[in-house]
């Protein structure tokens, strides 16, 4: 599988307060709550975001609270995959759960500019930066988490356990 | 190879003679939490689940805690389908209006987590019960109803960071100082992925008051969990709030930890955590300049405890809130609330000015009930201040422990006891 888009850029820390700030956590609405993703630090983002579009960001992406609305809100405005050099725990659960590609690589998150076209090639961890040429190796996830992946998430993993 | 405490209690909870770091194991719960605001998600989560039941009635707690009383209708109707579903499940530790606290000072109270047990909550703070010897962590709503459905959540054996802790703190220093000395030194992700174990002589001059506000505040460094070892304090806890039995596990002699910090209690200054991160630590002394605050709250599941309320109404007693600030007092729970009562610690607050809260998480995620404007500082007794955390993006919050918080409120800017 693959997705190709234009990256934003963030630095260390992003934590779930900013991608989703709790005074909207009332909401259940997928659609309406993603209108407000990342508002806090990026303003632009939600008008400017496409399907397929990549979000890199340094170390410990995701930081904070455990409000699943996080990825939640980042897949639901169409983001295809985020790249960190890091993400916090609770926030690579949640991804993983429900299905929101996520990769960590320091070495793409350094270099991938705000801007960049980039390209992702899930089966191999292989980020290439279209933009500028350059090429990046993520590691792979462990064999069960991939299962999750393959799965569309853990309530798929589970329906067919 | 030694397992650490959280390995030990991990492989009993997987059916493992032994587990090592970077091992994913599947584990059974002894309790699956969550509040107002991750569990409506994960009710949706549970429509998609062909197991339309739960794995066991007495093994789940409900916790509505952020947003009430409800402050709007969106609110109101989260937690409306929390008890639609607490009802059709038969869910026994569903915890509303006038019968709830916040979760993680409440279900150590209720007698709910034990030394031993392994236990998810869809909330980052559920860490907190590792005060009591318990492995118990954060994650999101989609591992909740996973774990309302089967009892089991898969993790990935955390490897540890060893915090020996030594020496008696000042009569002013708390666990809050303790943990945000730590969270300063090694960072908001300094314990990613980790298990933080506390150990160490200078465990037994902490309250268990302490232990859960340093336990609680472990997901602040990025750590999996934080858990101390359980000692008598821990077991004197256990007997006057529990029922169930616990099991007490200890971490082998040669354990392998990736990291030793020796951390001297009486070393500690009262620290504050200045915008945006927990780890931008500074203490008292270390300030040199008078930094005004517009409001000052003492609450949370971090710090809304009775010994919390007693440290502040210690300094707030017989004297006023500073004019130009608010002051939000916040028991954790009814039965603190109760209690600060019955110690007229209530009275102490109203008369010097001060605004008490029924509990509710509230101001800490800038829920509602004391949200700052553009351009506003308060000082807080709660877990973060990041970007927006409590109001306004444009405004900052700066931890601290009650006593601070509390001199602090009524000196105008940001003091320690000593400097009222």
């Amino acid at each position: 599988m693959n997705v190709t888009g234009r990256v934003f850029k963030y630095g260390d820390n992003v934590d779930t307060d900013v991608i989703i700030p709790a005074r909207y956590l009332n909401i259940q609405d997928k659609k309406e709550l993603s209108e407000h993703a990342m508002e806090d630090i990026d303003k632009d983002f939600v008008k400017q975001v496409q399907k397929g579009d990549i979000m890199v960001a340094r170390r410990n992406f995701g930081c904070g609270s455990s409000r699943e609305h996080a990825p939640m809100v980042i897949k639901e405005s169409g983001v295809g995959c985020v790249i960190a050099d890091t993400f916090a725990r609770i926030f690579f659960r949640n991804a993983i759960n429900i299905g929101l590609p996520i990769l960590e690589c320091p070495d793409a998150a350094e270099h991938i500019n705000a801007g960049d076209q980039v390209s992702v090639d899930f089966d191999t961890g292989e980020i290439k930066d279209l933009t500028t040429g350059k090429t990046f190796q993520a590691q792979p996830f462990p064999e069960f988490m991939q299962k999750i992946i393959r799965a569309n998430g853990l309530v798929g993993y589970i329906n067919a356990e | 190879m030694g397992m650490t405490m959280t390995q030990k209690i991990l492989a009993a909870h997987a059916g493992l003679e032994s587990v090592e770091a970077g091992q994913l194991i599947e584990a059974s719960l002894d309790l699956v939490l969550g509040n107002d605001i991750t569990t409506p998600v994960a009710i949706n989560v549970m429509g998609g689940i062909d197991k339309k039941s739960v794995f066991d009635r007495d093994k789940i707690a409900l916790v509505m805690d952020h947003f009430i009383p409800n402050k709007d209708i969106k609110s109101a109707e989260n937690c409306k389908l929390c008890r639609e579903f607490a009802v059709k499940h038969e869910i026994t530790n569903y915890f509303d209006v006038g019968k709830m606290g916040i979760e993680h000072a409440l279900l150590p109270e209720s007698g709910l987590t034990v030394a031993g047990d392994c236990i998810i909550g869809a909330d980052s703070h559920t860490c907190t019960y590792g005060a009591l010897g318990a492995f118990s962590t954060g994650v999101g709503s989609t591992d909740m109803a996973a774990g309302m459905a089967t009892g089991k959540a898969w993790f990935k054996v955390p490897s540890a960071i060893r915090f020996n802790l030594i020496g008696k703190p000042g009569k002013w220093i708390s666990g809050k100082d303790v943990i945000l000395h730590i969270i300063g030194k090694i960072g908001v992700d300094g314990a990613l992925y980790k298990s933080m174990e506390f150990v160490g002589e200078g465990i037994q001059y902490l309250s268990m008051d302490d232990r859960f506000t340093i336990a609680n505040m472990a997901i602040e460094a990025g750590g999996k969990n934080g858990i101390f070892p359980v000692d008598e304090a821990a077991v004197t806890y256990m007997k006057e709030h529990g029922s169930r039995p616990y099991t007490v596990y200890e971490a082998d002699p040669d354990a392998v930890y990736d990291e030793e910090i020796t951390i001297d209690l009486s070393q500690l200054k009262s620290t504050v955590s200045f915008p945006h991160l927990p780890s931008n630590t500074k203490t008292i002394p270390e300030i040199g300049e008078k930094i005004p605050v517009n409001q000052a709250v003492i609450g949370s599941c971090t710090n809304g405890r009775i010994s919390d309320l007693r440290a502040a109404a210690e300094i707030i007693r017989g004297k006023k809130i500073a004019d130009n600030v608010r002051c939000i007092v916040i028991p954790a729970t009814q039965k603190i609330y109760l209690k600060a009562l019955e110690e007229g610690l209530i009275k102490d607050f109203i008369e010097a000015g001060a605004a008490v809260s029924t509990p509710t998480c509230g101001p800490c995620l800038g829920g509602y009930m004391g949200i700052l404007a553009a351009g506003e500082r308060c000082i807080s007794t709660t877990n973060r201040n990041f970007v927006g955390r409590m109001g306004h993006v444009d405004s900052e919050v700066y931890l601290a422990s009650p006593a601070v918080a509390a001199a602090s409120a009524v000196a105008g800017y940001i003091t320690d006891p000593e400097g009222l």
